[in-house]
């Protein structure tokens, strides 16, 4: 297989196009400027469209559209824009139709900054707009999973007729690391029953749409999307497990943090703690029967995160706080590093 | 015998939830006619906004998108780019398209998007319950200007056709009127004409249609269309603001002239 030397945020748009993504709508932004900028360089070879909004609020709009249609569609952004997307993507989730979003995140809040941040953890599981939705939350951790994860997500997406999220982070988006891009098939799912594309006066018309005045009605439509939420719950979910059967202290981290994280269980392991790493790579669902397999054995939980501790709440619930969890993390931008982790570790480990 | 007057095909036959007097029901129909006459139905997708004819998806038989309150445009450019050999029109009100809406409005237009705008100005917000609408004339009571619109405090209204036909993309912008059979001739003429533009591949048309609001007017209907007769017409004159076909250019686009 051919092996590529790729930034994140160029990956990501190939393989969104090798996914059969046939439009991509999108607003500068930094840090997943080389997303938009590789897009419009290649979507038009590839038969598709792209197109600069005018506002962030117009591209999840024009998604919405295209996706209508029955067409694979997608934007991606950063942390501010994504919040200017948040109510696209309500009525894109109450409209049940797919699309693919990307957010490199970097810090929070407001402006923030431009350097790599997980503090949308919350926006992206619990509330990316108003309303009782989900979306399907992926977190990569390398160039070469953010390729298997747009894929994924497309296909997700389709077949559950939802928004599907990458989580990155400006780390992820601007490294370069070597890439395989799979041979990819993309299932071709069968829209004709809702697609709003010219009923060519062959069957009745379609109606997109997230508007119910009845309450009886509308509880009905969300109560059939929790049916399947429930459904993804048991079956999408997926994790990552290092070094766990017997460690003591389970390191959790996602993303680019995991990676770090990483490097800081091996060197506890080297000087004679037993540690291990949980990284989940779906947030949403979150991989709660995983985390409780992970951490069996376990004394004590540390989440390491780029943020002020969010996903830490899902851990606890995880393991419906069965076991005690810390939090390290650094945020607006800073990278936690390996000596700070592994040295949090060690404080945890001492006190066993 | 012969039939020589029926409800348009692609208008669908059920009650619609505007009030008496309302004249969306006009507009809907010569839409349809249009539709119908051109025989298009099977292959137009609408979009919908946020406002009276947010449930006009009910009504249409085409295909139907409901959009976010002021973003019509955006979804209707996702749709068309996706699907050029379609016919795509949004459908939207005062409030949407020219305050909540007015990027996306004014990009579309700029984009010179090839598709149809049919715009409601009624200068009011209907669904709400009767607000200042961009469109509000001044001294206007609404709800929200219970002593009149006060330009000092609230500002101009916004003339959507001397506005959008600044802009070089536009390829036609007409504003119409339904207050009376020739007017309502006149303004179905303009959306075959905007549609046939579309059909063209001419680029961004938009039709103005003045419209009336009895209920939040606190006018019966008869006097709420001699108030669009003696206060709106004057305020936001009918006619051709431009057309790139017939040569009609606003003097403030020098360089298309």
């Amino acid at each position: 297989m051919e092996r590529n030397l790729m930034k994140g945020n160029e990956a990501l748009a190939e393989a969104a196009i090798r996914a059969g993504c046939k439009c991509f709508f999108g607003y500068p932004i930094t840090p997943q400027t080389e997303l938009a900028a590789y897009m419009a360089k290649r979507m038009h070879k590839a038969g598709g469209v792209f197109l600069q909004a005018e506002s962030e609020i117009a591209a999840i709009n024009m998604v919405l559209g295209a996706a209508s249609t029955g067409v694979r569609a997608m934007t991606s952004s950063s942390s501010p824009g994504i919040s200017l997307k948040s109510e696209g993507v309500s009525y894109i989730a109450g409209s049940d139709l797919p699309a693919v979003i990307i957010n490199v995140e970097r810090g929070g809040p407001g402006l923030g900054g431009i350097q790599p941040s997980q503090a949308d953890y919350w926006q992206a599981t619990k509330a990316l707009g108003h309303g009782d939705f989900q979306l399907l939350v992926y977190a990569p951790a390398s160039v070469q999973e953010m390729v298997d994860y747009v894929v994924k997500a497309f296909d997700r997406a389709d077949k559950y007729r939802m928004p599907a999220m990458i989580l990155a982070d400006g780390l992820l988006g601007q490294m370069m690391e070597p890439v395989t891009f799979p041979e990819i098939n993309p299932e071709a799912y069968d829209k004709s029953g809702w697609a709003a594309n010219g009923h060519k006066m062959k069957r009745e018309h379609h109606i997109i749409n997230s508007l119910y005045l009845k309450p009886d009605e509308l509880e009905n439509s969300i109560l059939d999307r929790y049916k399947r939420y429930e459904i993804i719950k048991e079956t999408e979910t997926e994790a990552e497990l290092y070094l766990t059967e017997d460690c003591d202290i389970l390191v959790c981290a996602f993303g680019a943090t995991a990676r770090v994280a990483k490097s800081a269980v091996n060197d506890a392991r080297a000087q004679g703690i037993k540690a291990g790493l949980f990284r989940p790579k779906t947030l949403w669902p979150f991989p709660v029967k995983e985390i409780n397999e992970a951490a069996k054995n376990a004394k004590k939980l540390l989440s390491v995160e780029m943020s002020m501790g969010q996903m830490i709440e899902d851990i606890k619930l995880a393991i419906n706080c069965s076991k005690p969890v810390e939090f390290f993390g650094r945020t607006g931008g800073v990278i936690p590093s390996p000596a700070e982790v592994l040295g949090e570790i060690k404080r945890m480990g001492g006190a066993l | 015998m012969a039939v020589v007057f029926e409800r348009p095909k692609s208008l669908i036959d059920i009650p619609t939830h505007y009030c008496p007097g309302c004249t969306h029901g006009i507009v809907h129909r010569i839409l349809c006619e249009v539709i119908d006459e051109m025989g298009i139905e099977g292959d137009t997708i609408g979009v919908c906004p946020v406002g009276c004819s947010v449930m006009a998806y009910d009504y249409f038989n085409c295909d139907m998108i409901e959009a976010a309150h002021g973003r019509a445009p955006a979804v209707a450019t996702g749709v068309k780019r996706t699907n050029p050999d379609k016919f795509v029109f949004t459908y939207q009100g005062d409030g949407d398209l020219a305050a909540i809406g007015t990027a996306e409005t004014v990009h579309v237009a700029t984009r010179g998007e090839n598709i149809v705008v049919i715009f409601i100005n009624n200068t009011i917000y209907g669904m709400t319950g009767g607000q200042m609408a961009p469109t509000t004339l001044p001294g206007q009571i609404t709800q929200t200007t219970p002593f009149g619109r006060s330009p000092e405090l609230a500002g101009y209204p916004v003339k959507v056709c001397e506005m959008l036909s600044t802009l070089t993309g536009t390829a036609y912008a007409e504003r119409v009127a339904v207050d009376s059979v020739p007017h309502i001739k006149a303004a179905k003429k303009a959306i075959r004409k905007a549609f046939e533009n579309q059909k063209a591949g001419k680029g961004f048309s938009i039709v103005e249609v003045l419209s009336t609001c009895p209920t939040n007017w606190g006018l019966a209907p008869l006097d709420a269309i001699k108030r669009l007769q003696d206060e709106m017409i004057p305020y936001y004159p009918l006619g051709v603001y431009k057309d790139v076909e017939e040569g009609v250019f606003p003097k403030t686009e020098g360089g298309n002239e």
